[in-house]
């Protein structure tokens, strides 16, 4: 081969590989924002099958909860393109929906079918009915307790507790020299933390956060028993530092076998039950305690997918959305790692499975998930839509500070009443400056 | 001497560095003044109209505005003490001769090369955690009862977290100042007799006053933005939020961007308080 | 001031000073062991020290996971980029400012760091508005120019006081003989600057490294630096304390590996006119 047609073979592959590079670059790209959430993180490993049947390249962003929405939330409000799909719950897509910024997903495919979606994580992502976004796994919460330590304190877990009985059962499951505390609940400040956690138990002792005018609620009777309940029950049984305990605090503190119950989200149980956990088999599942007056302890969350509006890749997005969110992904994730390992709580079929069925926690969370209603969410009437939170744009805000206040009173900074006058405070405040007072 | 062509010449040397300067300051300045006298609610929908003094009553009458100063200034004078006081007794220390002074020196030097996220998240997540975190393992092994770090010694925890990164700056700027030193001044006083005490007084630290200026006044501006360090850690719960995450909470949290907006010009307001105020005391050592 | 000492004083400061550094190097190290044991090992009671399984799993995991050759390209160029306009800016405006004062030049300076001192979040509306009508939002360029503009204040000022050391009487000798000013600047001043600046390009290129505010709400993919690759990985859902710290590992190693190299010529540059 003479030198010659050496470099021309060469020029020729080059001018190949740079038109494939060219043409790569030019296909479909989408950029999608996302929470570090375990199954989001595993669909990130299956996009390339994705990438594969329909040629569009995905580009992720994955942040962490807090830096994610305060980056999304820019991103909408000042229209700034930057993301074809965002990762967003149940309190921002009803108001950004109402707001005109998301893309209806009202013309999804009839293999996609829609209709299957839970009801009640449906009824969460829609706006005036139609749904703006897409749930790729649904959550409650529940009771998580050790069936060991139960069982060596002489007691049995109803299926529905009392408050009351976790209480006794927490004190009787406690042993400080053992380093096993009878109960792990959220304190950590933050309205997705401890103020979920705080908001949605105080719905079971009749509380409420605003009265029909939108006054905040915190001088009554109802959020004062709530608080002094939480504070007295973790004061008694709960770990050291419980002010600074959030999920992921307690999830670590569950698997090391240092709690006795744990009352969180329902997607923990098939971390508590898996690999990573010390107590897996002895793990069992209540439904969120009650009061008596009517109204559980549970709250609903879900983290899906939703399309900004102004996006120049509508298309690509709703196929990716369908994708990520249809039962042939849950297929694709059983397949892989285990039924107990695919993202729950978004559609009934999956609850209808046989294989899903014979999940331990499965049946609870869908029980959980049914109890919990976000239109109607409290003892007494409120205005707001939301179980453990409001859904209008200022309650994130309040929230935080009020959890702050709240979290200062676990540590003992301050007294319940004190944090409850200044929750009642800043409430008020912030609700007279948006217009509703 | 400077001639007048040299002097214009000079001028237009400056000039790139001053418009940009003033267009850096001027254009979010004035882009923060017109969101400060507007209703801005993003989440509502953007700009509502105007809102006369209302953000900015609304703001300084706010309960959490008098603690969030205190807080700051707390938190700036916290660190700028021991940032100051520990450069100096390190500068000290590794200015002797010493086995391994390049490596000792790399050592000190090392935090500031974390990014502030980083080095919050490591103290919050290894060594502050109440139950898995290293300090709560030494508790234990004293026998002693771990201390809830973040919650219940909130404040000192952030000034110790910040102090780590800030030192080695203070340390590097201070050991360069006190290698300068002239030794045989010291040598002579040591000679006559002065004690240690008086040596230091009289001849280390007036010869480091200017190191120790330099070393405030740039710790300063930073240390009134710190922010990354309290919403990894608290979240600005117990007690630590600053002026500077009291409008994060207002901007970002509370989707009020007219209120953040005053909140910033308040904050302008302070750090050209602290720093007029800086000015007076340690301006004359910088000619 | 470094004097000869008796060998007993100089074991006793010896000791002292590696406990010292030993004490506030802790935390990295001890970042880097736990970035290679097991999630399990990283929370085992009581901790371990180096009896463990080394692994390089954590490794490999944030590898699949997370693009890091992008993050770090983004962050040297991002930081590199805004360090040598930075300079490239300050040098005249320090000179000047060093060799022709006015009676200005002490209010220009303050004025310059002073307008660092409004709060970033507080105008993090106004400039990512600004950004969209620009087309700079996750874009290199408009990242570097921020940057860039954050930290001239400080690269101006520590040139400044770094010129006002060179004496002027050189300068007037170049002048003598016929310099011109450019001349004067590229034969006279640079050789005698070139430590002083070494150190403050240094010195901005960590600051820059290390902005985490910009750097993550102005970019999404093409231009997240670091900064943004660690916000993947700080609170995911479980506690992954090996992981974070692999993630966090990989973030501060490039960094610090140029100022371990870098560190004598940052003590030596970093005098700020102290040296009288």
């Amino acid at each position: 081969m003479s030198l010659k047609s050496t470099l021309c073979a060469a020029t020729a592959l080059t001018l190949v590989t740079a038109g494939g590079a060219f043409a790569d670059a030019h296909s479909a790209t989408i950029t999608i924002a996302t929470v570090n959430n375990g199954d989001m993180i595993r669909m990130q490993g299956y996009t390339d099958q994705f990438t594969a049947e329909t040629g569009i390249a995905v580009e992720w962003v994955t942040l962490e909860e807090n830096v994610l929405r305060q980056r999304v939330t820019t991103d909408i409000t000042t229209n700034g393109g930057q993301f074809d799909i965002m990762t967003i719950g149940m309190y921002e897509t009803p108001i950004w929906g109402a707001n005109g910024w998301l893309v209806a997903l009202d013309d999804l495919s009839a293999e996609y079918d829609a209709a299957d979606i839970l009801p009640a994580m449906a009824g969460g992502l829609s706006y005036d009915g139609t749904l703006f976004a897409a749930p790729f796994y649904g959550e409650s919460s529940m009771v998580m307790y050790r069936t060991d330590l139960m069982e060596a304190a002489g007691l049995e877990m109803p299926t529905a507790p009392t408050w009351t009985f976790i209480r006794e059962a927490a004190a009787a499951m406690t042993d400080r020299d053992a380093e096993i505390n009878g109960i792990c609940l959220r304190g950590k400040a933050g309205w997705g933390e401890g103020g979920a956690f705080i908001t949605a138990m105080s719905n079971s002792f009749g509380a409420r956060w605003f009265d029909m005018d939108w006054n905040a609620q915190f001088d009554t009777e109802a959020w004062a028993n709530t608080l002094n309940f939480f504070k007295g029950m973790m004061d008694e049984s709960g770990p050291a530092g419980y002010a600074t305990n959030g999920f992921n605090e307690n999830l670590s503190l569950f698997n090391q076998g240092k709690c006795g119950m744990w009352i969180d989200a329902t997607v923990a149980a098939s971390f508590v039950t898996g690999a990573d956990s010390t107590v897996a088999d002895s793990v069992g599942f209540a439904l969120a305690p009650d009061n008596g007056l009517g109204k559980r302890s549970n709250w609903l969350w879900a983290w899906a997918l939703a399309i900004p509006a102004g996006t120049q890749q509508e298309a690509e997005a709703k196929q990716f959305i369908e994708w990520a969110t249809s039962k042939d992904y849950i297929e694709l994730v059983a397949a892989n790692e285990g039924w107990a390992n695919v993202p729950p709580g978004a559609r009934t079929s999956l609850y209808e499975n046989p294989n899903y069925q014979a999940v331990p926690f499965a049946q609870m969370t869908l029980d959980s998930i049914l109890s919990a209603d976000p239109n109607n969410s409290t003892v007494e009437p409120s205005p707001y839509v939301g179980v453990q939170f409001a859904a209008i744009p200022e309650f994130a805000g309040i929230a935080s500070e009020v959890s702050q206040e709240f979290s200062a009173a676990y540590a003992g900074q301050q007294t319940v009443e004190e944090a409850l006058a200044k929750a009642q405070a800043i409430t008020n405040e912030a609700m007279e400056a948006a217009g509703y007072r | 001497m400077a001639t007048k062509a040299s002097r214009s010449a000079a001028r237009l040397m400056m000039a790139p560095a001053v418009i940009l300067l003033l267009g850096w300051m001027l254009v979010p300045l004035i882009m923060t003044l017109w969101f400060s006298f507007r209703v801005y609610l993003p989440l509502r929908g953007g700009d509502q109209g105007w809102a006369g003094f209302d953000n900015y009553i609304r703001f300084v009458t706010s309960s959490a505005f008098w603690p969030s100063v205190q807080t700051t200034l707390i938190i700036v004078i916290g660190v700028l003490a021991i940032t100051v006081i520990f450069g100096i007794l390190i500068a000290l220390l590794l200015d002797q001769p010493i086995w391994g002074q390049g490596v000792v020196r790399i050592l000190v030097i090392a935090p500031f090369f974390v990014m502030p996220t980083v080095s919050a998240l490591v103290w919050k997540n290894m060594f502050m955690d109440p139950v898995n975190g290293l300090f709560s393992h030494l508790w234990r092994f004293f026998g002693a009862e771990p201390v809830s770090w973040l919650s219940d010694a909130s404040l000192p925890s952030i000034i110790m977290i910040v102090s780590w990164q800030w030192l080695p700056f203070a340390t590097l700027i201070l050991l360069t100042a006190v290698q300068s030193l002239d030794s045989e001044q010291l040598e002579a006083a040591e000679m006559d007799g002065a004690p240690w005490h008086k040596r230091f007084w009289f001849l280390v630290l007036p010869h480091l006053s200017r190191a120790i200026t330099i070393v405030i006044l740039i710790q300063t501006i930073f240390l009134l933005a710190i922010f990354a360090e309290i919403f990894v850690t608290t979240g600005g719960a117990f007690g630590t939020r600053t002026l500077s995450y009291l409008i994060f909470q207002r901007v970002l949290e509370s989707q009020n961007v007219g209120l953040g907006s005053a909140g910033g010009v308040y904050a302008i307001i302070l750090a050209n308080i602290v720093a007029i105020f800086l000015m007076r005391i340690v301006g004359k050592n910088l000619d | 001031m470094a004097r000869s000492v008796t060998p007993r004083r100089k074991l006793l400061n010896t000791t002292a000073a590696w406990a010292i550094g030993l004490l506030i190097f802790f935390p990295i190290l001890w970042t880097i062991l736990t970035s290679f044991k097991t999630e399990a090992q990283a929370i085992a009671a009581p901790p371990i020290f180096l009896g463990f399984d080394w692994t390089l799993e954590n490794y490999r995991v944030v590898l699949e996971r997370s693009d890091y050759a992008r993050f770090l390209w983004n962050s040297i160029i991002i930081a590199g980029l805004s360090t040598l306009i930075g300079v490239a800016i300050a040098v005249p405006a320090a000179w000047s400012m060093a060799f022709v004062p006015s009676k200005r030049t002490k209010d220009i300076l303050l004025w310059m760091l002073s307008t660092k001192m409004l709060p970033a979040v507080g105008v993090l509306y106004p400039i990512y508005l600004l950004f969209i009508q620009l087309g700079l939002l996750d874009s290199r360029a408009g990242l570097v120019v921020v940057l860039m503009l954050i930290n001239l204040p400080i690269i101006v000022w520590m040139l400044y006081t770094y010129f006002k050391e060179i004496p002027g009487e050189i300068l007037e000798a170049a002048r003598m003989d016929g310099a011109t000013l450019p001349q004067e600047l590229l034969y006279v001043l640079t050789p005698m600057a070139i430590p002083g600046i070494a150190s403050t390009m240094l010195l901005n290129f960590i600051l820059a490294w290390n902005e985490a505010f910009w750097t993550l709400n102005l970019t999404a993919v093409n231009a997240a630096p670091l900064t943004a690759f660690i916000a993947s990985y700080s609170s995911p859902e479980g506690l992954f304390f090996a992981k974070l710290s692999a993630a966090s590992t990989m973030a501060i190693a490039p960094i610090l590996i140029l100022g371990w190299f870098s560190q004598k010529q940052l003590v030596r540059g970093l005098t700020f006119g102290a040296v009288k």
